[in-house]
């Protein structure tokens, strides 16, 4: 995969797959450490420590049927090719959080790339799920929630075209005022 | 910075998307399904279902439910697509690119007409 969005919308299926009802999506963007971290943090079944293992290991061939935790392997290689770091803490039960960080300046380092649409796609498509998105660079940051979205709504269809329009608008924006107000982000 | 988006303009969309609702027959809703499983998003799936969405939006196509779901299990017909129009039997769309997608929305679920070609048999 070419952007990290791409790993996110990923991980956030294993989320959706774990039954999680809130996932919080968290883009960091240090530029003083020089440092990019991702944590995406569910509300799911959470796994054993046997299960981390496994999913973790893409050498792994036990797993035939589960298709479930295939981009783990991935995002790891990703961050660890970065002089990155990457975790999973999880507990049976409460749920998962997923963190990958990766040296901001690296040459590998993957772009971004299109959050916006990565989180269109999750909140629009999963509207059962609570979503909760932050985005910080520097000094500025953007959080998105789609809860008082919901409330608002009551009742109304998130893939009614007008309001697809304004989650599509309020999403650009937040992460456009983020980004414009540093210019070595993403 | 531009314009912030608020709970107000969504309440003013809410109020529109009632009385369009009210002002047509239930005719019941058509929901297309996109999987966003690994294997799937590898193969440009969000980018499909990004194409639905906008084309949801330009078209003003109501009374539609876009969903996405993990792995749908047809790895090498990745990315796939669903439509289930309103008591007809589900269609499932192979290999669908952005293009594909938007052919989909015209003529099956703006017109009726199932895209013959693009579809997965089973």
């Amino acid at each position: 995969m070419r952007e990290l969005a791409l790993h996110i919308l990923d991980i956030a299926e294993n989320s959706i797959a774990a039954g999680a009802n809130k996932i919080k999506i968290t883009v960091d963007e240090r530029l003083g450490d020089d440092f990019l971290v991702i944590t995406i943090e569910d509300n799911g079944k959470g796994m054993d420590a046997e299960t981390i293992n496994k999913i973790t290991d893409p050498f792994v061939t036990s797993r035939t049927t589960r298709k479930v935790g295939l981009g783990i392997p991935f995002l790891k290689a990703a961050a660890e090719s970065c002089d990155g770091t990457f975790a999973i803490y999880s507990t049976v039960g409460k749920g998962t959080t997923v963190q990958a960080g990766f040296k901001h300046s690296h040459i590998d380092r993957m772009p971004l790339g299109d959050i916006s649409t990565t989180l269109q796609a999750l909140v629009i498509g999963t509207p059962e799920v609570n979503w909760v998105f932050e985005y910080k660079a520097g000094e500025e940051s953007f959080v998105f929630d789609n809860q008082p979205i919901k409330d608002t709504l009551d009742g109304i269809s998130l893939s009614e075209p007008s309001v697809m329009k304004f989650i599509r608008e309020m999403l650009d924006e937040g992460i456009q005022a983020v980004q414009h107000q540093n210019t070595f982000v993403n | 910075m531009a314009t912030v988006k608020s709970l107000d303009d969504l309440k003013k969309i809410r109020e529109e998307a009632l009385k369009k609702q009210q002002m047509k027959e239930t005719s019941g809703k058509t929901e297309i399904i996109v999987g966003m499983g690994t294997v799937g998003i590898a193969a440009g799936a969000r980018e499909t279902l990004k194409a639905i969405m906008d084309m949801i939006e330009d078209e003003n196509l109501s009374d539609i439910i876009v969903r996405q779901t993990g792995n749908i299990g047809m790895d090498s017909y990745e990315p796939i697509v669903q439509v289930a129009m309103a008591g007809e039997d589900k269609i499932t769309y192979g290999k669908v690119s952005p293009d594909m997608a938007r052919q989909i929305i015209q003529d099956h679920v703006i017109s009726g007409k199932i895209v013959v070609e693009f579809q997965i048999n089973g």
